[in-house]
């Protein structure tokens, strides 16, 4: 649903859409607030047996059992330390629950279509099939990613192979 | 008028199943030589609230098929006609039948009507039948203008006129402003159907009308009609009375409308037909029942059918003439007469068949009978209260209180680092939340426990049904039927409990003359048995067979190039009979012998957390014990160390720890990977390798090992320290992140971390094959 809606306002350029922008290292990453579900500090979680390093573990969501990904270690990005501002963004995606490690929130935003621009094609360790664009806000870049695609996707192995198809 | 059902479907679908199941297991416990009048009753309550309200809902193909059997199900229980095998075969496949179309209702497969009318027409076939042969002896209700010998000339005359009219009584819905096109609606559709005139209007909306019908047979159809325009509980259908017993019903009720009276009725509605379904129907149907265990009840035909409801009215001296009542009775196979009528008519046709008489009775008779019923409602509603509640909703209700827990202990937790004396209230006040927490968790749990009958009640069935199909007796004990547990469990112990009756029926039972030729009872036993041992539910499956041929399992082990020897213990030998691909049977049948089945049976109980295991003496019989835990949320568990992090063993697989001595390490081609315990050599799975554990222990001297068994293979774990045994909530770890290799699930310690439980099967089984992961 909310994907139609973002696409029908980037066809029709005029309702703007809002978005929680965060840091990783010295980059700036923006993602669709809906799907925010909260924001907490960073506590060391379980760690899971043979998983990618970075997934860090699992931690309890209030009763939940909730998987943690570190986006700096996956985007390679700035260093993975955890300090007592280190902030864990609880996504909700289509009924799951995950947490991000990112370096720290710094605001919601609301982004116009025409003010994001299609990323190029470059290398990077981040597909760009989840960079919805890049958005421009006075002096700053901010990466606008598809998180739903990402975190749903086969490389972030969150998701049984069978629940993906 | 129109009210959307549609929300109400649900609830009638699970109703009717119920009563469907309800009248199945009492067909099945029926005595057929002698049965129990009780359970006759029950079964026609059964049926006849399936008819009610499939009817009420609109589903008429089972309201048809019902209506049927409800029929034969009367005569049945009025003692006019005698009980037969045959027919509780019918009974049984017009139950399938219902069940069928109920399913394709809910959307679930179509049902069968070439089958369902079948049924029907054999139904119909015992009832007619049965009934012209009555006939000799008793009327038959449904042709009753032919009356009984018995009856005097006079009587005969109303009795056949009852046959094509009936009085109507109502009180329309809604206000006064949309009474008369209600009215005119109605009259226009009853018209259609037959002679309709008014009677008694109604002067003010509380008030019942009165119409007469004539040339209508089906008295049902015309209270379907009416209720969409009436109120359920205000509608009175009564046959047309020549005289006499029109006029005292006309008498009778308009006496009832003027004083309190019309109240006490209405709460004994309520009391015979909680359901809330067509209120009048029910009632008076439901009342024979409740007036049954009058002595006279068995007694065949004429008696019996007036009897049960004017026993209620006990104090009536003419309960002796009944006979002369007969024809006015004779149409209650519908049961559609409110119990006024029946007072009134009672009289009227045994006082003399005279037309003005019964209207003094009446009025007299009147306030002493109606206020019986009022207190037996008052007393009822206490016995039997429940509520629905979906599933979800009592999950959610676990949930949070396993999180309360958690709280609770890791409050319990914090506050043992604060001084006692000082913060003595708070400690006082920590201990009472702890108690009131353990209170709680339990009885949340206990709502999802469901006693072992819902699975045992379909049993009987089962084995009638199989038993008949390969010509053996057999006999079904059960015992512990009150044994609860988890839903979850009961859910799916279901299909591995029936494989393994089908199994002893088949494979255990003999045929009766081998059985005789053996000394034994021609009768075989199945038992089946249920109760708690130790934190474990034990379902027990036995039977007085023949027992399992170890050398013949030995054989076919053999021959399938299993990897046997002679020198196997007989558990070990009969567990073979769970292998894939498995079977002794000399002939396959329809039932079983194909071998697939057992190794599910074992699979889907160890998939449960479950085990399962046999014992068998040759021509004594075979009892195969299923152990189930108690449920699925909560486990029982061992937390080990291993490194900075904590997992947890299911109990269940742990036989033993020791401490690795000098010497019992063995290695095989230069890796130490058996340890020796005692006179086995076990493979060694060592957790800090398989799941990478960084700053675990890694000298099998310092650590400890923990003899795990699964599948029936034993390992030993190797770990750095036990810290000690809980009983933890089961989380899932699929439901946010993917399955694991190796952990079964997650759970939440006391300190609100959270400990990944372990697969041990999972491990058990890559000790075997080499190690995936470690390698």
């Amino acid at each position: 649903m909310v994907q139609e809606n973002k696409t029908k306002t980037a066809d029709e350029g005029g309702f703007a859409q809002e978005y929680l922008t965060f840091t990783l290292g010295p980059e700036e990453y923006a993602i669709d607030i809906l799907k925010v579900q909260e924001i907490r500090g960073y506590e060391p979680p379980t760690t899971i047996a043979n998983a990618p390093a970075f997934i860090k573990g699992v931690i309890n969501l209030r009763g939940i059992i909730v998987p943690i990904v570190d986006l700096r270690i996956k985007f390679g990005v700035g260093k993975a330390d955890y300090t007592p501002f280190t902030v864990v963004i609880i996504l909700s995606i289509v009924g799951r629950v995950v947490g991000i490690v990112v370096d720290g929130v710094s605001d919601v935003t609301s982004l116009r279509s025409e003010q994001i621009r299609p990323a190029p094609e470059f290398a990077a360790t981040v597909d760009t099939r989840y960079i919805n664009g890049l958005g421009t806000l006075g002096e700053r870049m901010l990466i606008v990613v598809d998180i739903e695609k990402l975190m749903l996707s086969g490389e972030m192995a969150l998701v049984d192979e069978v629940a993906q198809a | 008028m129109s009210i959307d059902m549609s929300q109400f479907y649900q609830v009638f679908f699970e109703e009717t199943a119920e009563h469907l199941a309800n009248m199945e297991n009492l067909l099945l416990t029926l005595d057929v030589l002698e049965p129990d009048q009780e359970q006759l009753n029950a079964v026609f309550r059964a049926a006849h609230s399936i008819k009610g309200s499939s009817g009420t809902f609109g589903f008429t193909d089972l309201q048809d098929v019902t209506h049927i059997l409800e029929n034969l199900l009367d005569k049945v229980r009025k003692g006019e006609l005698k009980l037969r095998e045959d027919m509780i075969d019918a009974f049984l496949d017009a139950g399938d039948i219902l069940k069928g179309m109920l399913a394709a209702h809910q959307g679930d497969g179509a049902s069968d009507t070439d089958m369902a009318k079948a049924v029907c027409q054999r139904l119909r076939l015992l009832t007619e039948n049965e009934a012209a042969a009555a006939a000799t002896h008793a009327p038959a209700p449904e042709h009753a203008v032919s009356p009984a010998p018995t009856f005097a000339d006079a009587a005969a005359a109303p009795a056949a006129a009852l046959q094509c009219g009936f009085d109507l009584y109502f009180i329309l819905e809604g206000d006064a402003a949309t009474t008369e096109a209600t009215l005119e609606n109605l009259m226009a559709e009853l018209a259609e159907q037959g002679d309709v005139r008014i009677v008694g209007r109604a002067a003010s909306p509380d008030q019942p009308w009165h119409l007469q019908m004539g040339g209508v047979e089906d008295a049902e159809l015309l209270r379907g009609m009416l209720e969409f325009v009436a109120r359920n509980d205000s509608i009175r259908v009564t046959p047309l009375g020549e005289g006499g017993a029109s006029d005292a019903t006309d008498g009778a009720y308009g006496f009832f409308t003027d004083s309190v009276t019309p109240v006490a009725a209405d709460e004994s509605y309520g009391f015979f037909e909680p359901v809330g379904e067509a209120a009048g129907t029910a009632a008076s149907d439901d009342a024979y029942g409740f007036f049954e265990p009058l002595p006279e009840t068995p007694a065949p035909a004429p008696a019996a059918s007036a009897d049960e409801s004017y026993g209620f009215f006990d104090p009536l001296p003419e309960s002796e003439a009944t006979p002369a009542a007969e024809p006015v009775k004779s149409e209650t196979a519908e049961g559609a007469y409110g119990f006024f009528v029946d007072t009134a008519t009672l009289p009227a046709a045994t006082a003399a068949p005279s037309t003005v008489a019964p209207v003094v009775p009446v009025v007299e008779e009147k306030p002493a009978a109606v206020k019986r019923p009022a207190p037996v409602a008052a007393a009822k509603p206490g016995a039997d209260t429940s509520i629905r509640v979906g599933v979800d909703k009592v999950d959610q209700l676990i949930n949070l209180v396993g999180e309360l827990v958690i709280t609770q202990a890791m409050l319990a937790q914090s506050a043992s680092q604060i001084d006692p004396v000082e913060f003595e209230r708070l400690h006082n006040g920590l201990i009472q939340l702890e108690r009131n927490t353990r209170d709680l968790q339990e009885s949340v749990m206990s709502i999802r426990m469901m006693p072992m009958s819902v699975v045992f009640s379909r049993f009987p069935r089962v084995v009638r049904d199989l038993s008949q199909k390969l010509g053996k007796q057999v006999e079904l004990k059960t015992s512990g039927e009150s044994t609860e547990l988890d839903r979850g469990l009961i859910e799916r112990i279901t299909d591995p409990l029936t494989h393994l009756i089908r199994n002893s029926l088949d494979h255990g039972i003999e045929m009766p003359d081998e059985r005789a030729a053996n000394g034994k009872q021609p009768v075989g036993t199945i038992s089946l048995s249920a109760y708690h041992q130790s934190g474990n539910i034990v379902i027990e499956v036995g039977d007085d067979g023949a027992g399992l041929p170890r050398n013949k399992i030995l054989a076919k082990a053999k021959e399938r190039g299993f990897n046997v020897h002679d020198q196997m213990t007989d558990q070990e030998v009969y567990g073979l009979i769970f292998e894939a691909g498995f079977s002794t049977a000399d002939q396959i049948t329809e039932v079983s012998g194909r071998g697939v089945g057992m190794d599910v049976v074992k699979k889907n109980i160890t998939a449960m957390g479950g085990r399962v295991e046999i014992d068998s003496m040759p021509g004594v019989g075979t009892r195969m014990t299923v152990k189930l835990p108690l449920t699925l949320a909560i486990l029982d568990g061992m937390s080990v160390a291993v490194g900075n992090e904590t997992y947890i063993i299911p109990l269940g697989y742990v036989i033993e720890s020791l401490q690795v001595e000098h010497g019992m390490m063995k290695s095989v081609s230069g890796v130490e990977r058996l340890i020796q315990v005692r006179d086995e050599y076990l493979p060694v799975v060592t957790l800090y390798e398989i799941f990478r554990v960084p700053g675990a222990i890694t000298s099998f001297e310092e650590g400890i090992m923990i003899i795990l068994e699964a599948d029936g293979t034993k390992a030993a774990l190797f770990v750095d320290a036990m810290v000690g045994q809980h009983q933890v909530v089961i989380k899932s770890l699929e439901s946010n992140y993917r399955k694991v290799a190796g952990v079964s699930g997650a759970t939440i310690m006391g300190d609100g971390r959270v400990a990944l439980i372990l697969d041990v099967s999972m491990l058990v089984s890559m000790a075997r094959h080499a190690l995936p992961a470690a390698a």
